[in-house]
């Protein structure tokens, strides 16, 4: 008769051997499903994380390829993450007030350790953001991304785009030196100038929305501590919240829309597998989609099977990482090379000549030299509200997921290139060399200059040129790829004249060695 | 409330909404008010009543030896003072295009932020300025003045010495 087992350890030493199990515990705790080596735990992996299960389990192979997305969308994210980091760092030292703003900056810049080095990374990775998130956008618009079902993720697209811009604007203002001064004067003066308008026809006195718009961006009627202090909350916490809400419903869509978007007949062009690089299911998966179920219409993965698509894990996310890395790469490596600027004290006296704001708001400044009202806020606005409606103008299907469409749409794209750089640079041209109708006609309405002035033209070509698509090739989507393509071609030609050509007094100059100096 | 069997195509069928569940909807509708309504008593907060800014109206000397024609501008002033044989007036040098301030010139002002050109009455020469410069409220004798930045007045208007 054997005695049943009895418990021989002490107390102690059961204490002894938790002591020891606990950080494998811990690990055990955390990543219930062990390392990820099968399709069963590498499943687990991403969707018992609540970071990770934004992404599907698996991954069509379509989507890992290069020239699917050029990872774009993950750099926007990769530089969205740097300037977090980088920007609570910057937040231990500077001060939004005026009397201290500058000097606070100048501390970080010159005295706080790696002080310098964290704002030029903060600063770079800004910059590129909005690189890749132009990038991007016109990636998501000449695969057709765009295209049902995946019009919503669009729009959301076009707010984070926005919100981007927003947090560039607001964080320009932070230092508080003549650049930014005179820069947040003019962006808040832009806010306002729909008096062009109400004041040309006599009404600012019963219906001002441009002073209500400047009065709420700035909390009074200058450029001051008012205004610094909401920059700064816009800045730090509003628009971050913003954009973090946003991407999240972005990525979740992504997923909801069914994956990255892919040609119909991507599974026959992709060759065929290696088995040894892309393992099958060594497993059967733990879960079966449950809800998939109840779903209805064209959703995830309902009615396919998993061929063609590899784990997740780790096949996108080391995909994903090594974007981010070099995305990191870059921003430190511009940082080592070109400091960020910062110039005198804010002077409200004496403006910054030229006072220029971020070069990617240079194109805006352009048209605004035409007139306040329509470059600053008619036009963009007609562009926001245009970029929004194609998914909803042009509902044709061939060609989605292929690069501008298919065959048919580069010969195409390059003839829109081409029209939309000549027109541009032509129409700047005649500007710069014999003026505009005030100088032709002195004292004509400012009614006439705010309609027909060069901004506007341009836009109306534009447009026809791209109704003219319409009817040449009898499709909607010649003429979306024109109107994308023209447009970004015009903000092109006018960021450049902007950034490069543009001198004291915004005066034309072939170099900044001619300017006259003063 | 019933529903007809035809309708219902499975269980995972969502019920249709009882219509004449008139206490469940008025309760959405008002929470749906509720929200509306303190979003804009939320958004009522940043329009400020008061504004922080200094006092727009200050006091100025100008200067004995002020040529008419020449433009005297009160230090951190956005105003140039001009004093002739008609008397004395002031002229914002604030740019009615974006807000830079405007530099007096021999023939006028001119804006340096894109360029736009006023006569010495204020009036748009060139440029993307939609109207002219203001003309300011001025007030005084001999040497010393005061200036109402708030207070327009046509242009042409002087105030004798
Ligand atoms: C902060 C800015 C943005 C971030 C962080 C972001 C991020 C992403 C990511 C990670 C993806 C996955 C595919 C990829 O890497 O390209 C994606 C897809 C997509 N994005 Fe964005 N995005 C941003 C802005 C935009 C903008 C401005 C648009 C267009 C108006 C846009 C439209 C789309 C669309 C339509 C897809 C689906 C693409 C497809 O199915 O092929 N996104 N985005
Ligand atoms: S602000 Fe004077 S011309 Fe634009």
């Amino acid at each position: 008769m054997s005695a049943p087992v009895i418990e021989q350890r002490t107390a102690l030493r059961v204490f002894r051997d938790n002591l020891l199990a606990a950080p494998r515990r811990l690990l055990d705790s955390a990543f219930r499903s062990g390392k990820p080596h099968t399709d069963r735990t590498r499943s687990n992996f991403v969707f018992g994380n609540v970071f990770l299960h934004l992404h599907s389990v698996r991954t069509h192979r379509w989507t890992l390829r290069w020239a699917t997305t050029a990872g774009l969308g993950i750099a926007s994210t990769a530089a969205f993450l740097i300037t977090l980091v980088t920007g609570v760092l910057l937040m231990f030292y500077y001060k939004p007030y005026p009397d201290a703003a500058y000097d606070s900056i100048k501390d970080i810049h010159f005295v706080v350790p790696t002080g310098r080095f964290i704002r030029n990374i903060h600063r770079w990775a800004a910059n590129v953001m909005v690189v890749t998130v132009i990038l991007h956008m016109a990636r998501a618009f000449y695969t057709g991304a765009y295209r049902k079902p995946r019009e919503f993720n669009w729009l959301i697209g076009m707010g984070l785009f926005v919100t981007t811009l927003g947090l560039s604007f607001t964080g320009y203002l932070l230092p508080w030196d003549q650049l930014a001064y005179w820069a947040i004067t003019i962006g808040a003066n832009i806010a306002q100038s729909p008096r062009e308008v109400t004041d040309a026809l006599g009404i600012t006195e019963w219906f001002d929305p441009g002073g209500f718009q400047r009065l709420l961006l700035l909390g009074s009627d200058t450029v001051g501590a008012e205004a610094l202090i909401r920059f700064y909350l816009l800045h730090v916490m509003l628009l971050p919240l913003v954009l973090t809400a946003l991407m999240a419903v972005h990525f979740w869509r992504i997923r909801k829309d069914g994956g990255i978007v892919r040609p119909a007949d991507a599974d026959q062009r992709l060759a065929k597998r290696e088995e040894a690089v892309y393992p099958v299911f060594t497993e059967a998966p733990a879960k079966t989609y449950q809800l998939a179920a109840i779903v209805r219409g064209r959703t995830t993965a309902v009615g396919r099977g998993p061929e063609n698509t590899v784990p997740s894990m780790p096949h996108l996310f080391y995909a994903e990482l090594a974007v981010l890395m070099l995305t990191a790469a870059i921003c430190l490596a511009l940082s080592l090379v070109s400091d960020a600027p910062l110039k005198e004290l804010a002077n409200p006296a004496v403006p910054e000549n030229p006072a220029k704001a971020p070069w990617y708001f240079l194109g805006l400044q352009e048209m605004v030299a035409f007139s306040a009202f329509m470059g600053g806020i008619g036009i963009p606005s007609i562009v926001i509200i245009g970029l929004g409606l194609i998914p909803f103008l042009d509902r044709e299907e061939s060609g989605t997921g292929e690069w501008f469409g298919g065959p048919g749409g580069w010969p195409l794209v390059k003839q829109a290139t081409a029209f939309g750089l000549g027109t541009a640079i032509l129409i700047e041209a005649l500007v710069i060399r014999f003026g505009w109708i005030r100088e032709w006609f002195p004292g004509v309405s400012q009614l006439v200059v705010t309609l027909i002035n060069p901004g506007t033209v341009l836009t109306l070509i534009y447009g026809l040129y791209s109704v003219w698509l319409v009817r040449r090739y009898n499709s909607t989507r010649a003429g979306a790829l024109g109107l994308f393509t023209v447009f970004l071609c015009g903000f092109l030609v006018l960021t450049i004249i902007g950034v490069y050509f543009r001198g004291p007094n915004w005066e034309f100059y072939w170099s900044p060695s001619d300017w006259p100096k003063h | 409330m019933t529903v007809k069997a035809r309708e219902q195509k499975s269980r995972l069928d969502p019920e249709p909404m009882p219509r004449r569940d008139f206490l469940g909807l008025s309760a959405i509708w008002a929470m749906g008010a509720a929200l509306f309504f303190s979003l804009l008593g939320m958004l009522r907060l940043p329009k400020a009543a008061v504004l922080s800014s200094p006092s727009k109206k200050f006091r100025i000397t100008l200067p004995k030896a002020l040529a008419a024609g020449e433009a005297y501008v009160p230090p951190g002033r956005a105003v140039a003072v001009f004093r002739d044989d008609a008397g004395v007036h002031a002229i914002s040098t604030t740019c009615t295009h974006l807000g830079c301030i405007v530099k007096p010139t021999t023939e006028g002002f001119e804006c340096p932020c894109h360029g736009s050109l006023f006569a010495a009455d204020g009036s748009v020469t060139r440029g993307p300025a939609p109207r002219s410069l203001d003309w300011l409220k001025v007030q005084g004798s001999g040497d010393a003045w005061i200036v109402d930045e708030e207070s327009r007045v046509p242009p042409g208007t002087r105030e004798q010495a």
